[in-house]
């Protein structure tokens, strides 16, 4: 893709994602694209945006068509709002939406989002990028011009075109042999972390409930995999026991049993304690639950919080979903604690439409 | 101009190169007549970009062209479409070619090229352009990218979004009419028609006068006179103005720079306007070419069967709308045909029997030097008034639809040949949007601006014409007002800056009442 189109292309996509422009917003519209990919119908969506304009309304528009048909007879769908756009000539049976990779909507998800506070720290690190002049082109502002490159071409031009006087050694460079330096997006390493994921797996959260959680926590870790490389982390599951497991089995896991939200908190704190100290690493923890606890376990898990993690770590997140069995509290205990705590973060979600939301809360930029 | 940032070389190859000089062998024995003609061969995502540009590499930057490739690039990443060419109306003409594309779609692309080339030249509503635009976009494009730097992007995008939402508020016969008097609007000199314009008196003995002229009737009617005057004094604009633009570019309250972007997307405005004005007959022109050339010289036997599909996929008729390209050649075809046989004229329309008119052939041979005349001096709206014929429709079988509003949908309306003519001149004309004009800019003699929308039976649509409005008080500084009518009710739309408000209006400034010759 040539830069200039590049340009316009993003500050297209960034209008439609709402980031900037309000103005603009009512008159995005959701369009598609129906493709084939094999022997599936597939909806390739097509957002635009249409300025307005003084236009004709549909009642009394007409027009000419070609070929077959009665005085009667329809000619389009009917249409929601009765407004005159293209006629819509979808097929019916179900259609796959396809177009946006998992990058890509992390991506979508990401640019409002960052890992707040995050310090250089130690050695091994995450990356980021950074432009780096490394390759040449044959457009560009003259500031970038490569004089040496420029002035080099210029002289092989005017040998190879019998202007070049040895004896009188001008060299005047024409627009062509202009070279340019241009940069390429290079990683950089940073600083370090590591994501501490805990989630509740007790009898009281029913699969829709862990089917947010996991929704939820996966796509936190998509963004910040798809954001910063090399960011280590750990998976630990809990009912009234806490266990460190895999990436596979944190997301697959099904157990059931009572709540102690505190083995957890202290299974995370040995974990950070051992292999990432804190003076050399970033440390995010993000806890999932329905708030559920065992209610002796609650002071235990607020003095856990208070005097061992919340020094130690950059931010803790806390999402907890809508108890069908139980009240809940453990958020009410967590807001207060958050009050003074501005390195712990609570939200609340209370069905999938809201974990975008949540995801929102717990990463926003700026803190 | 040259595309700088390809990694490859977008000059013809040899080959191509070699059938270029063919093709234009071809064209130029038949008589077309073109500006030099530079082919440039691109990739998809190159050619993708140019065309978002409307042609254009080095067009000024804006999000709207962003949108542009999005699409063209999903459909064509997709299968769902592709572009084989591109022609700029220019001196030297541009040319893009799909570097991927198979040589005889290049071929037959090249053919169509030179069709495009000679209507832009010859034809009469393409004179006013400018042959130099690829520098002047470009120069557009420096301009608004100083502006951008200089004042901030946001707020010249926030500005340009408001101009391209008024950017069809043009009158496109301007460049071929004188609309404005020569006389000086600041002559105040008395007219000499002074007792021309008091009250008329009947002729009458002394007796009868004050009952043939009676005196009260006579005062009213004067009066009456000196209210137009003076209303036509204080009138601004003198008459209804079309060109909106302009009207703004003179008078609204713009900053320098503001002044010069509208005029860009006004100048840009108009250089596209012919291309939408003569759609089917470009295309048509440029088909009728490529057929002639490719199906009597270019082909060769091995190539037929894929020229054939392309050129059946172009010429596919759609049911939803015209296709410009099917009707088009067929009715240059046509012209051509009645011009061999001399099916035209007094004679043939007053012929009353059926088989005379079907035997009719008079051997005149005047159809190529008819054609030509006709891509010459006209544009669509005036080819399809002048040369469809009810045969004509008939055999291509065209339907009017009309919309249904209970089904809220389209539905199939009549195959008579008075209402397709209708209905497709009427979404020709003015390129089917409405008609606007300025009619006041001292409204209620405060400053603000009065809009008049020509009502022809189709009312606006309400929150798009109530948003742009918005975006014209933007422009204007002032209150901004639209008469129109909504469901057979004189209304006033206005705009303040803050707040929308409609009004129904009385009988007397029903703007059908007032749809006059003048503002034509």
């Amino acid at each position: 893709m040539g830069q200039k189109i590049e340009r316009d292309y993003q500050r297209f996509r960034k209008i439609v994602r709402g980031k900037v422009k309000s103005n603009l917003n009512k008159y995005i519209t959701r369009g598609e694209l129906i493709g084939k990919k094999g022997n599936d119908l597939v909806s390739i969506p097509l957002p635009q945006i249409e300025l307005p304009q003084f236009r004709y309304g549909s009642k009394g528009s007409g027009g000419v068509g070609q070929g077959p048909a009665k005085p009667g007879q329809p000619l389009t769908q009917p249409q929601d709002d009765g407004d005159g756009n293209q006629a819509g000539d979808s097929p019916g049976g179900h259609i796959l939406e396809v177009d946006l990779t998992i990058e890509e909507l992390a991506d979508i998800l990401g640019d409002e989002l960052a890992l707040p506070r995050i310090e250089p720290k130690g050695k091994k690190n995450i990356v980021t990028s950074r432009d780096k002049y490394s390759s040449i082109r044959r457009a560009g502002p003259e500031s970038l011009r490569h004089f040496k490159r420029t002035f080099k071409k210029a002289l092989r031009r005017q040998i190879a075109s019998g202007t070049y006087q040895p004896e009188d050694p001008i060299v005047i460079p024409i627009r062509e042999d202009k070279q340019y330096r241009s940069w390429k997006e290079v990683p950089l390493p940073q600083s370090v972390a590591v994501i501490v994921y805990m989630m509740d797996v007790s009898g009281s959260m029913t699969d829709h409930q862990k089917e947010i959680v996991r929704i939820e926590a996966f796509w936190i870790d998509t963004w910040i995999r798809a954001h910063y490389k090399g960011v280590e982390r750990v998976y630990i599951i809990h009912d009234a026991a806490a266990q460190e497991v895999d990436e596979h089995t944190f997301y697959h896991t099904r157990e059931s049993g009572g709540t102690k939200i505190s083995t957890a908190y202290d299974l995370a704190r040995q974990i950070i304690e051992q292999r990432y100290p804190p003076q050399d690493w970033n440390v995010y923890a993000f806890h999932f639950s329905d708030g559920d606890n065992w209610g002796d376990d609650v002071p235990h898990c607020m003095e856990l919080l208070k005097n061992e993690l919340l020094p130690r770590i950059n931010l803790f997140g806390y999402a907890q979903v809508e108890s069908p069995y139980g009240s809940g509290e453990f958020l009410e205990h967590m807001k207060e604690l958050a009050e003074e705590a501005e390195n712990l973060i609570c939200s609340r979600v209370p069905d999938r439409e809201a974990i975008v939301e949540s995801i929102k809360e717990l990463l926003s930029t700026g803190r | 101009m040259s595309l700088n940032q390809t990694r490859y070389d977008t000059r013809l190859t040899a080959e191509l190169r070699r059938l270029q000089l063919e093709i234009e062998g071809y064209a130029r024995e038949y008589g077309l007549d073109f500006f030099e003609t530079i082919f440039e061969v691109l990739d998809a995502d190159d050619l993708n970009e140019v065309a978002a540009y409307g042609g254009f590499p080095t067009r000024y930057p804006h999000w709207s062209f962003g949108m542009q490739y999005e699409e063209l690039k999903k459909s064509y990443e997709y299968g769902l479409s592709k572009i084989y060419e591109m022609v700029i109306n220019n001196d030297p003409c541009y040319a893009y070619l799909m570097r991927c594309n198979h040589v005889v779609d290049q071929k037959l692309v090249m053919a169509h090229v030179y069709g495009h080339c000679d209507f832009f030249k010859n034809n009469q509503y393409f004179a006013h352009t400018n042959r130099k635009m690829m520098d002047e976009m470009a120069n557009h494009g420096t301009r608004i990218r100083h502006y951008a730097e200089k004042y901030g992007e946001d707020e010249v995008e926030t500005f340009m979004d408001r101009c391209m939402s008024v950017d069809d508020l043009i009158d496109i016969h301007s460049p071929a009419i004188k609309r404005r008097s020569t006389t000086s609007r600041y002559d105040f000199s008395p007219e000499p028609a002074d007792q021309a314009r008091s009250a008329i008196r009947f002729k009458s003995k002394g007796y009868m006068d004050a009952y043939v002229n009676p005196p009260d009737v006579l005062k009213r009617e004067e009066e009456e006179f000196r209210k137009q005057e003076a209303e036509q004094q204080v009138r601004f604009p003198e008459s209804p103005e079309k060109d909106v633009l302009l009207f703004l570019i003179e008078h609204a309250p713009l900053k320098g720079w503001q002044r010069d972007v509208l005029s860009i997307i006004r100048d840009e405005a108009y250089y596209f306007a012919p291309q939408a004005q003569t759609k089917i007959m470009n295309e048509g022109w440029a088909s009728y070419w490529h057929s002639t050339i490719m199906t009597k010289h270019a082909l060769t036997p091995s190539e037929v069967v894929d020229y054939c599909d392309h050129h059946c996929g172009t010429m596919a008729p759609y049911r939803g709308r015209i296709n410009p390209y099917k009707l088009g050649i067929e009715l240059f075809r046509d012209i051509e045909e009645r011009w061999n046989t001399g099916r035209f004229g007094k004679d043939y329309e007053e012929c009353d029997d059926l088989e005379t008119k079907r035997r009719w052939s008079l051997d005149l041979k005047l159809g190529r030097q008819k054609i030509f005349e006709v891509r010459r001096n006209h544009c669509d709206v005036t080819f399809i008034d002048e040369f469809l014929t009810a045969d004509f429709c008939k055999e291509q079988g065209y339907f009017s639809f009309n919309y249904d509003e209970h089904g809220h949908n389209y539905v199939v309306e009549s195959r008579e040949f008075k209402k397709v003519k209708e209905r497709l001149l009427f979404n020709l004309t003015n390129f089917g949007k409405p008609f606007i004009y300025v009619v006041d800019g001292n409204y209620r003699n405060r400053g603000e601006l009065l809009l008049k929308h020509e009502h022809l039976g189709i009312d606006l649509k309400l929150p798009y014409a109530q948003d742009t409005l918005a975006n014209l008080q933007a422009l204007w500084s002032r209150p901004v007002h639209l008469q129109t009518v909504v469901e057979e009710k004189p209304m006033l739309l206005s705009y303040d800056g803050s707040e929308h408000s409609n009004k129904t209006l009385g009988e007397h400034d029903d703007p059908r009442r007032h749809a006059s010759g003048k503002a034509r």
